[in-house]
């Protein structure tokens, strides 16, 4: 029996665990080197959360209260592929970010700028037949976060990929094209300079509404499958 | 069509809205089949200190040793009701607890079978990629001819090891560096 498994990464692709700019990473970063584990049934099947059930709306940020948050509308939408271009249909997508003003639905974030009774930032999409996912949602704030002076974040919206195996397990974020506080980001420069740029949606006239929202495209890419041998 | 891989980023401390409304640290319905167990896992920094804002995730064989996923073909019996996943943030202690059924033995790719063991992923703040290691039965008769145990350095296999704790409990601490560093994966 062949069993199929997944490529490993190229060095220079994801960021180093210890990268010091980023301050929580030296107390938190493993430093012995991970140990490479041949891949097996554990690695090569994962979750694939069929079973969950998804609301209508969940994809909507915008709709999840009682009335409309504050913000610029903006349409967030996509393609869960892998490395060869081949689409990951039904790939569960999930998405999390702060309001408007920068501030986040949540008890730890003491960030003094205003909560929006009306956006909770919380989103799901099951991806569908050809790995195409879309959100509607608010365009996030930067805010400041203290790991150095006059630390800022750029606007940026996270995102939990799970692909089809263990092995392809992603949790991300996608910053806002040429936003200038990229340049001061020590999260987005963690990763090396020629791929962190990926995190970067394009903005994407053919997909705004008018006189509704703009919008971003923002393709996401997971571990493509090695070669299957030859029977 | 070759495609660059998307970077990995933090989970950053904030992520509870989302991704733990799917939070599913119960993963054993009532009529599955099998042992059933908790895990306690605690997480530490590389200083030894609790990590009260991390996040969990466990995928597991059923007690018959299939995985809930087609890629899994082997004729062995699914349980309905039992997916594999679980999710759970840790708390104030740093513990996430999980309730499930003690997993069966899965192949290995070159022969023989692996020790009961669990698949773990660990995010939090501070981390930029997820890291992967799994848990293992101390005391589980197959450990000793388990290819992963096997292939870890004497000195470092505890740490892959949970501790039996009472009835059905299992507690393992998971150490992010320092002295105790968890074995972590490449898979």
């Amino acid at each position: 029996m062949t069993q199929d498994t997944y490529r490993r990464p190229a060095a220079g692709q994801h960021p180093l665990n210890l990268s010091p700019e980023y301050k929580s990473t030296p107390g938190r970063s493993p430093r012995q080197p991970a140990v490479v584990l041949p891949q097996s049934l554990s690695e090569i099947t994962g979750p694939l959360l069929t079973t969950e059930r998804l609301d209508a709306l969940e994809n909507d940020l915008t709709k999840q209260r009682s009335g409309e948050p504050l913000g610029e509308r903006i349409v967030v939408h996509g393609r869960v592929l892998d490395e060869d271009g081949k689409p990951i249909p039904q790939a569960m997508v999930e998405i999390w970010q702060c309001n408007a003003a920068g501030r986040y639905h949540h008890p730890g974030d003491q960030h003094d700028a205003p909560l929006d009774p009306n956006f909770y930032g919380g989103g799901r999409y099951r991806a569908d037949e050809n790995g195409r996912y879309e959100f509607i949602t608010i365009k996030p704030g930067a805010y400041p976060w203290k790991n150095h002076h006059n630390a800022w974040r750029p606007a940026h919206i996270h995102f939990s990929l799970f692909g089809p195996a263990f092995a392809t397990r992603l949790i991300t974020q996608m910053y806002f094209p040429d936003d200038p506080l990229l340049a001061y980001d020590p999260i987005y420069n963690s990763v090396p300079a020629g791929t962190r740029r990926r995190l970067q949606a394009s903005f994407d006239m053919e997909t705004t509404r008018p006189e509704w929202a703009l919008a971003y495209k923002f393709d996401i890419v997971l571990r493509g499958r090695n070669a299957t041998p030859m029977e | 069509m070759s495609q660059g891989l998307t970077p990995s980023q933090t989970i950053g401390p904030f992520y509870w809205g989302t991704i733990v409304k799917a939070y599913r640290a119960d993963l054993a319905p009532p009529g599955v089949t099998g042992e059933r167990i908790e895990v306690v896992l605690i997480l530490h920094d590389g200083n030894s200190a609790i990590v009260p804002d991390g996040l969990f995730e466990i995928w597991q064989a059923n007690s018959h040793g299939r995985y809930n996923h087609p890629d899994d073909r082997r004729n062995l019996p699914l349980d309905v009701g039992f997916d594999g996943f679980g999710r759970a943030s840790t708390d104030t202690k740093g513990s996430a607890h999980f309730s499930t059924v003690k997993p069966g033995r899965v192949p290995w790719p070159e022969g023989g079978m692996q020790a009961p063991h669990i698949n773990i992923s660990v995010f939090a703040r501070g981390l930029l990629n997820r890291l992967a290691t799994r848990v293992y039965f101390d005391g589980d008769p197959a450990n000793g001819e388990d290819p992963v145990l096997k292939s870890i350095d004497q000195a470092r296999r505890a740490t892959l090891l949970a501790k039996r704790d009472g009835q059905g409990v299992w507690r393992l601490p998971i150490h992010l560096g320092g002295a105790q560093e968890t074995v972590f994966f490449d898979c």
